[in-house]
């Protein structure tokens, strides 16, 4: 049958092409890409930091989840990671930072401090890095172990897996809620 | 070690008199209080003549409702010849300002910041007097009694800002307690 076929094919048919077609929905090819290639922005302010540190490194390993690209430009990240104090005199810094980070961009706040100030009730820690910028994931614990830093990114990319990204790269208006039901 | 410290302190006395106003030992360590008006003489002369060559810290302690209200701590030590230490202190008023000794140990320049943004006591002479932890412009001096724990709002637009923090009932203290360890957690005064 094959030899038959390659002397003289009866109509074109490249299975190189044919075989690699897959049906699926533009979020859902966007939003895969995008989760599983999250550029971080390591914003490490204090002890958090180590651990992210550790997570990069190879025991923990964060490049099992594709995020183990360490941006250090933020016009190249994608998620921000706040491991530490944020003191006053360093909030705005990185608010701007933040603001330099093109969209799409999530951002983890890493430990207690960057979660709520922490334990420094004081007049030089800003309490909690959400008073400047939405924060899509939580992390606890002072500092937290490697393995909760991972489990918050993948809380994040099961988030990112749940986002209208065509709607909103196209400019399209936002489904209503009856739509997003169906 | 804490005698040639007390040799010292024999050589200050002999040589300034009346303007050592106390001295006490506490446990080998030696401690020199001054006026304040000779201070700069007094230190120059530990550092030429005593061999304090070393300025290892110096520290300010606000004693709100004394006057006068602050007291400066320098912290001398002999590194190169008999590795003792001497403890140097003065009383500054909250309306006066202390003489700079950056002069003599150039290493004053920083710790002499550092007092005057935590606790605003200014330095005549001092050659680049600006705050070193907070930002230029902050109103306060936090390290001061009278300024609360959860601090105050400040704004400066575009450049910081700071807000009050919620102490939920805090500060949270140690109580000497022979009950069982979980009386022992530090806990809020205002708690049961």
């Amino acid at each position: 049958m094959a030899t038959t076929a390659a002397a003289s094919p009866p109509f074109a048919y490249d299975s190189k092409i044919e075989g690699n077609i897959i049906f699926t929905r533009l979020d859902s090819a966007i939003n895969w890409m995008r989760k599983n290639s999250l550029w971080p922005m390591p914003m490490g302010l204090a002890c958090c930091a180590i651990e992210l540190m550790a997570t990069g490194a190879s025991r923990f390993d964060i490049s099992r989840f594709g995020a183990e690209v360490m941006r250090f430009s933020p016009r190249q990240s994608d998620v921000m990671i706040v491991a530490g104090t944020v003191t006053y005199k360093m909030a705005l810094a990185v608010k701007r930072i933040w603001d330099q980070m093109p969209e799409p961009k999530w951002c983890i706040a890493m430990g207690a401090c960057a979660s709520s100030g922490g334990m420094y009730r004081s007049y030089a820690v800003l309490q909690g890095i959400d008073h400047l910028l939405p924060v899509d994931i939580y992390v606890s614990g002072c500092p937290p172990r490697p393995e909760a830093l991972l489990e918050g990114l993948m809380r994040l990319q099961a988030k990112i897996e749940g986002e209208h990204s065509a709607l909103a790269q196209f400019s399209l208006s936002a489904p209503t809620a009856e739509e997003a039901m169906e | 070690m804490s005698a040639t410290a007390a040799k010292a302190v024999d050589a200050l006395q002999g040589a300034f008199g009346g303007a050592i106003l106390s001295t006490h030992e506490f446990r080998g360590e030696q401690t020199v209080v001054v006026a304040k008006d000779r201070i700069v003489e007094i230190l120059r002369h530990c550092r030429d003549a005593l061999d304090f060559d070393f300025l290892t810290d110096i520290s300010s302690v606000d004693n709100l409702g004394s006057e006068p209200r602050f007291e400066m701590v320098y912290e001398l030590y002999a590194m190169t010849t008999s590795q003792t230490h001497l403890r140097v202190k003065c009383t500054v008023a909250e309306d006066e300002s202390m003489p700079t000794v950056t002069g003599i140990w150039p290493t004053a320049d920083w710790h002499e910041r550092e007092i005057y943004d935590m606790m605003g006591i200014t330095f005549d002479g001092h050659p680049d007097l600006r705050r070193i932890l907070m930002w230029d412009g902050y109103p306060f001096y936090p390290l001061r009694k009278d300024f609360p724990l959860a601090g105050r709002p400040s704004e400066m637009p575009d450049v910081a800002f700071t807000d009050t923090a919620p102490l939920a009932g805090g500060p949270f203290v140690t109580s000497p307690s022979s009950a069982s360890t979980v009386h022992r957690e530090p806990r809020s005064r205002e708690m049961p």
